[in-house]
């Protein structure tokens, strides 16, 4: 059984679509990324699944039951981090995970639970006092208070510093190591490549594509991609010299791209650049990633997402340098 | 599904401290009542019908016949209803008033007493302001005085009396209706203005939809609130009947028919409050919808005054108000024993609490469609 099946959802606010006939399951186990620019249709699909929202048509499946008849159940057995999660102001950490626990009437060890998310060193402030990358910790907690085999996570890292969202990631990976089904949402490309099994890309309310992001990238991308520093006569130069190859210049930048599909194309255009006589330095080749297909696939209309990843890239950069 | 009493102690337990730790409701629960009784019980308590002060001018006192003028003045004075200042003749009795912030005057002109002993008609004229009703008192002691020395004047004795006997069988004092009227004006006040507040904040931040993923409902959720301000209730009860009777030597009776009203009144406001926060778009939308709600309850429904001295219209709209019901049952117990009436206010404020708690929950949306 999966954790999550979905067959032909729809879901309509007026004449809008926000959900067009969707298919996708979860397998158990699996962390599972549903990724697509603002309104196109992630929030409703996670809420219909959690059981927050009635659907107009097609079939749900979360953990064997459906959320919106028998959600009492299904809540028993999942954890959620709603987008931009919100507590009592006046509640600590430790507070709301025994209020939690309370509630679904188990036993929780409050402490296991704080250090899980690593929050232990801020268990007694109030959750007015906390940062925001803390507040999210504490939603994380609180999804984790009743032992659910299927979390939740829409957005969990949105406006998080760089350091608090690599706690989040480790989370994730702990959820997935101890066996649990993830589904996620986000912003960031490279956070999806890095914690998924499957990756869904929706956008307009349908799947435009899924898979492993391998998948995705070998399905859309076209392959590596050489970057070198140069001018416009070298980019001319090369469209004669490689013909078959597609080479743009950027002359923003001031750098030549040649989008490789075969690996021996590589070969000719390296020994091409070599051949030129033309000044070229920086010069590196790297495949292509998620985030370059997502843009792809996206077009125009994600380009305010893609505005979000690179600057990530380059917080990304800072961190890993550090 | 069963109401969980594990659940609504788990909820309580937090909405408490969180309650206590903000110390802003706790301020306007439990303390701003507090300095309004103290404040109210100050302004109309103690002298509340001390003499009015009253200049008068004396224009006869030079005559030979003085002692008819003077008698006057002393008579004035003897009734204890005006505290006299005597201003000297010649000067302007309107402006000296307006002068002396002073609502009232009196001129006894000359030749009073000349014309008095000869039968000639002669009038004392009151000055005053007609819109004041401390003029009328003015009016009205001074033309007592004229008629009880028209009827020496003539040889006459008063056949006609009256006796004051009150109505009821004791006399209430404005800080007997004060403390009831005050605790009627928590009941309502806390619980509304917090889960105006609480609700429509709650609905913003989607915590409601957060705590609807756990198995606390929305009953259960409302049952908690009301448990915790009834619990408040009862000890701004305490503390505001304790200083209305020792520092403000109200007289009021405890009985146990006062229980029912301190538990129906909050369930009915944190009810209401619910419903106001949970039908409104946005938290300003609340706010200004919780205040149409408020307000006209706040000052109509005897929690300042007592009903019985507003106009009729007033008072048929008191009718239409829950917290009239709140007051006028507390009244009915804690003043005139009243416990028929106070019955027939718990009748209509137990079905109103039972329907707009059951409109909260209805209408209070946990979860989107």
């Amino acid at each position: 059984m999966s954790a999550i099946e979905v067959a032909s959802l729809r879901k309509s606010y007026g004449a809008l679509n926000a959900v067009d006939s969707i298919s996708f399951s979860v397998a158990k186990g699996d962390v599972f990324s549903l990724l697509g620019p603002n309104g196109a249709g992630k929030t409703t699909t996670i809420e219909i699944l959690e059981g927050l929202r009635e659907r107009d048509g097609g079939d749900v499946k979360v953990l064997g039951l459906d959320p919106w008849k028998n959600g009492y159940e299904v809540h028993r057995s999942i954890g959620v981090i709603p987008q931009g999660f919100k507590f009592v102001d006046y509640a600590t950490p430790r507070e709301a995970v025994k209020y939690y626990a309370a509630l679904f009437g188990v036993k929780a060890d409050a402490d296991a639970i704080l250090r899980r998310v690593i929050l232990e060193d801020s268990a007694n402030v109030y959750f007015s006092k906390l940062s925001g990358g803390q507040k999210q910790k504490v939603g994380l907690a609180l999804a984790l208070v009743n032992d659910p085999e299927l979390v939740f996570l829409d957005e969990p890292t949105t406006g998080l510093d760089p350091q608090a969202r690599r706690a989040v990631w480790e989370v994730i990976r702990n959820l997935k190591s101890e066996g649990r089904s993830v589904l996620l949402t986000t912003h960031y490309l490279e956070e999806a490549e890095e914690l998924s099994d499957t990756v869904a890309i929706m956008n307009h309310g349908r799947i435009i594509t899924a898979g492993t992001p391998a998948e995705i990238i070998a399905r859309h991308g076209s392959g590596e991609r050489i970057r070198v520093r140069g001018d416009q006569k070298l980019a001319d130069y090369l469209r004669k010299a490689i013909p078959s190859v597609p080479v743009d210049y950027h002359a923003d930048s001031g750098e030549v791209t040649i989008s490789v599909g075969r690996k021996e194309d590589s070969l000719f255009a390296l020994e091409a650049i070599e051949r030129s006589d033309l000044p070229w330095n920086d010069l590196s080749i790297a495949r292509e990633s998620l985030e370059d297909v997502f843009v792809k696939l996206i077009g125009g209309e994600g380009h305010g997402q893609a505005a979000v990843g690179a600057k990530h890239e380059v917080a990304r950069a800072a961190t890993e340098g550090a | 599904m069963a109401v969980s009493l594990r659940r609504i102690r788990a909820d309580l337990s937090v909405f408490g401290r969180g309650y206590l730790r903000s110390r802003v409701g706790l301020f306007f629960s439990l303390i701003f009542p507090i300095i309004l009784i103290l404040m109210f019980g100050a302004i109309f308590s103690g002298n509340n019908s001390g003499p009015i002060p009253v200049y008068v001018q004396n224009n006869d006192a030079s005559s030979p016949v003085f002692q008819v003028s003077g008698g006057f003045i002393s008579a004035l004075n003897s009734t204890k209803a005006m505290q006299i200042t005597l201003v000297s003749p010649g000067v302007n009795i309107t402006k000296y008033a307006i002068d002396h912030s002073a609502s009232a005057g009196i001129v006894i002109p000359q030749g009073f007493g000349a014309d008095f002993i000869d039968g000639n008609p002669v009038n004392v004229t009151v000055y005053g302001n007609p819109t004041s009703s401390t003029t009328g008192i003015v009016e009205g002691v001074t033309s007592a005085v004229v008629n009880s020395f028209n009827l020496h004047r003539v040889n006459g004795t008063a056949v006609l009396g009256i006796s004051q006997q009150s109505v009821v069988s004791k006399s209430y004092k404005y800080i007997d209706y004060l403390v009831p009227g005050l605790i009627g004006f928590s009941v309502l006040t806390s619980p509304m203005f917090a889960l105006v507040n609480i609700s429509s904040q709650y609905k913003r931040d989607k915590v409601f939809k957060q705590l609807s993923l756990t198995p606390l409902t929305k009953t259960e959720w409302l049952l908690s609130k009301i448990t915790w301000y009834v619990a408040l209730t009862v000890v701004s009860f305490v503390l505001m009947s304790t200083i209305g009777v020792a520092l403000l030597g109200a007289n009021i009776s405890y009985s146990l028919g006062i229980i029912p009203f301190l538990f129906l009144g909050p369930f009915l406001f944190v009810s209401l409050g619910m419903l106001v926060g949970t039908v409104s778009k946005s938290v300003e939308s609340a706010a200004v919808v919780g205040n149409l709600v408020t307000f006209p309850m706040m000052f109509l429904s005897g929690t300042f005054f007592p009903v019985a001295t507003m106009p009729m219209y007033l008072q048929t709209v008191a009718h239409a108000l829950p917290l009239f019901y709140v007051i006028d049952g507390l009244n009915n117990v804690m003043l005139y024993g009243n416990y028929g009436g106070a019955l027939i206010d718990l009748g209509v404020l137990a079905v109103l609490s039972v329907v707009v708690f059951v409109l909260a929950v209805r209408f209070f949306k946990w979860r989107e469609d």
